[in-house]
């Protein structure tokens, strides 16, 4: 339960997602499942997809078709619970916040975790976006075989340096 | 012995704030904060913030000191900022004894406004007193101002806002964290926190906490156990986890020590950290001139901290004899932005304890 471990249900994931169909083109997933005060995906969005509104503690919602998978609310995020998907034949691509050095390469392969934090499945960058935009939040774009499309969330991060 | 228009006690986000005010309105200001650097916990903050735009939500604490001691650098020598001063003493009279280095002087004020923050609270468990155990403040400090690691594998106490950002900090710094324990039922801080900690791996274990630390000269392991509902360790639920840290993020207390030597009214209130300042309307203590915003007040957010310190600073330079421009409209605004950070679950605590102290929210 999410609000003993901080895994949401996989009923609570899906509502966040739109049809298979709608992820032809890239879109926001966004997983902030408790009212809390702040708004900055919405303040953010260039397309007015996301709307907190006047009181600034409702939940985000999204309107999927003002969406253009941009990912700039993804950076803009201070709680990390934003991501782009996208259904590209047998793959899924997706963009992550990731604010850990050193930066995985484009063209690296890496171990993909899900929300409970188990290693699922291998993926791999094909770009990552690290400028003075993303201000030190890192835009990774992945891709992971489409079967773990709501399992994946983020890539997993090495210790020991 | 100096006499000073208005000084400001405290450096974090509500004391500057306060100050820009001031300044704003041609006051003169004296800002002391005993640390090295103007900021607060804000020095230490390397992770974005909440919020909505009107208080920087989406930058970094960092930046958004930045931000608010650029705007100071605006008044030149209107401004006089006393860093390494520590105020040791307060009297009646608003006269103030600080310390600086090796020197002890006296200051006087015509308006004071308390910004001090909090400090942090202990836990009692055996051994709590080993080389390894820490206050999150702390491994903060070690860690992001000065580069250096706490440890290796850190058991962190506390799911509050603290000890998740906390936990979030030491894995970028390369330390792993083994588990976060949390003796209440369900996660005390925001679920976003959680859950970016919960996905690279970290065990988030609720009805649990630290029962001793292990080790000789340093912690070498720590042993937790459940907790019932009346938050009794169970017998027979032990584990222990081989870490060389563990990091206590149990909540904070303000520093309201100060402000009693002063003879201002406190009370003790549960909900907002302990002895907090009785306040009227204009955020002014039971001692005429003498103000109170941010964690001391209450323990919050930067976010509410900056707000109030804003509030805090327009009201002193008006009582000051400076005219503000557009005032009311300001605080009214001030206020709703107050109302708003405060409106949803997180704020309910806040809106009790303050509720309990008489304040209008
Ligand atoms: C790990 C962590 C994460 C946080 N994350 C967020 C977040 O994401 N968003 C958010 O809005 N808030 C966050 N906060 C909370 C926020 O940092 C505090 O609420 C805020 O800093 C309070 O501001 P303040 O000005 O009241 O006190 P402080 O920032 O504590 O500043 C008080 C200052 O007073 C000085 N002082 C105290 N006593 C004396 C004395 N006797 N003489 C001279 N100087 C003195 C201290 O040195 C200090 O500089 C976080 C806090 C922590 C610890
Ligand atoms: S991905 Fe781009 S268009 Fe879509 S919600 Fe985020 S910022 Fe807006
Ligand atoms: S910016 Fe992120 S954490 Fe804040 S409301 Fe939007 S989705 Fe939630």
């Amino acid at each position: 339960m999410i609000e003993k471990n901080g895994v949401p249900s996989m009923n609570q994931v899906k509502a966040e997602f739109p049809t298979q169909e709608t992820l032809a083109k890239p879109k926001a997933i966004i997983e902030c499942y408790k009212r809390i005060p702040c708004n900055p995906c919405e303040t953010s969005c260039p397309f007015d997809a996301i709307t907190v509104g006047e009181d600034i503690n409702e939940r985000p919602r999204i309107d999927f078709e003002k969406c253009t998978g941009c990912g700039i609310c993804v950076y803009n995020c201070p709680g990390l619970a934003i991501t782009v998907t996208q259904i590209k034949g047998d793959q899924a691509h997706l963009k992550i916040p990731y604010e850990f050095t050193p930066l995985p390469e484009k063209g690296e392969s890496v171990n993909v975790m899900s929300r409970s934090g188990e290693v699922i499945t291998q993926g791999t960058v094909t770009k990552v976006q690290a400028g003075k935009k993303q201000n030190k939040t890192a835009l990774i774009h992945l891709s992971i075989p489409k079967e773990f499309l709501y399992d994946a969330i983020t890539i997993e991060v090495s210790y020991g340096s | 012995m100096q006499n000073k228009e208005a000084i400001v006690i405290g450096g974090g986000p509500a004391g500057l704030t306060a100050a820009l005010e001031l300044l704003k309105a041609g006051a003169s200001v004296c800002l002391i904060d005993r640390n090295e650097r103007l900021g607060g916990q804000l020095t230490k903050q390397t992770h974005m913030f909440f919020g909505s735009e009107k208080q920087y939500a989406s930058h970094r604490g960092i930046d958004i000191l930045e931000i608010l001691t650029n705007s100071l650098g605006k008044y030149g020598n209107k401004l006089e900022i006393l860093t390494e001063t520590t105020v040791v003493g307060m009297y009646r009279d608003k006269v103030l004894s600080c310390v600086s280095g090796d020197k002890f002087f006296k200051l006087q004020g015509e308006k004071i406004i308390f910004a001090t923050g909090a400090s942090e609270k202990a836990l009692p468990f055996e051994n709590n007193d080993l080389p390894g155990v820490y206050a999150a403040g702390a491994v903060q400090t070690l860690m992001n101002e000065y580069g250096i690691k706490p440890g290796e594998k850190v058991l962190m106490v506390g799911s509050g806002n603290i000890g998740l950002i906390v936990s979030y900090q030491l894995m970028q710094a390369g330390v792993e964290v083994v588990a976060l324990v949390e003796a209440a039922d369900r996660i005390g801080g925001y679920l976003v926190h959680a859950s970016k900690i919960k996905r690279l791996g970290v065990d988030i274990l609720t009805n649990t906490s630290v029962k001793r630390a292990i080790g000789k000269d340093s912690v070498e392991a720590a042993e937790i156990w459940e907790l019932d509902e009346q938050w009794q360790g169970i017998e027979g639920s032990e584990r222990t986890l081989e870490v060389d840290t563990i990091c206590v993020a149990v909540g904070l207390a303000p520093l309201t020590e100060l402000l009693q030597q002063m003879g201002v009214n406190v009370k003790y209130v549960n909900e907002l950290g302990g002895n907090v300042p009785i306040l009227d309307e204009q955020y002014q203590t039971s001692v005429e001139g003498v103000y109170a915003c941010g964690d001391l007040a209450n323990i919050e957010e930067a976010s509410s901290a900056m707000v109030e310190g804003r509030i805090v600073g327009i009201n002193a330079a008006r009582s000051l004899g400076r005219s503000v421009e557009n005032a009311d409209f300001r605080i009214k605004a001030l206020r709703h932005e107050l109302k708003d950070l405060r409106g949803g679950p997180p704020g309910d605590k806040v809106r009790k304890g303050l509720k309990k102290l008489g304040v209008a929210t």
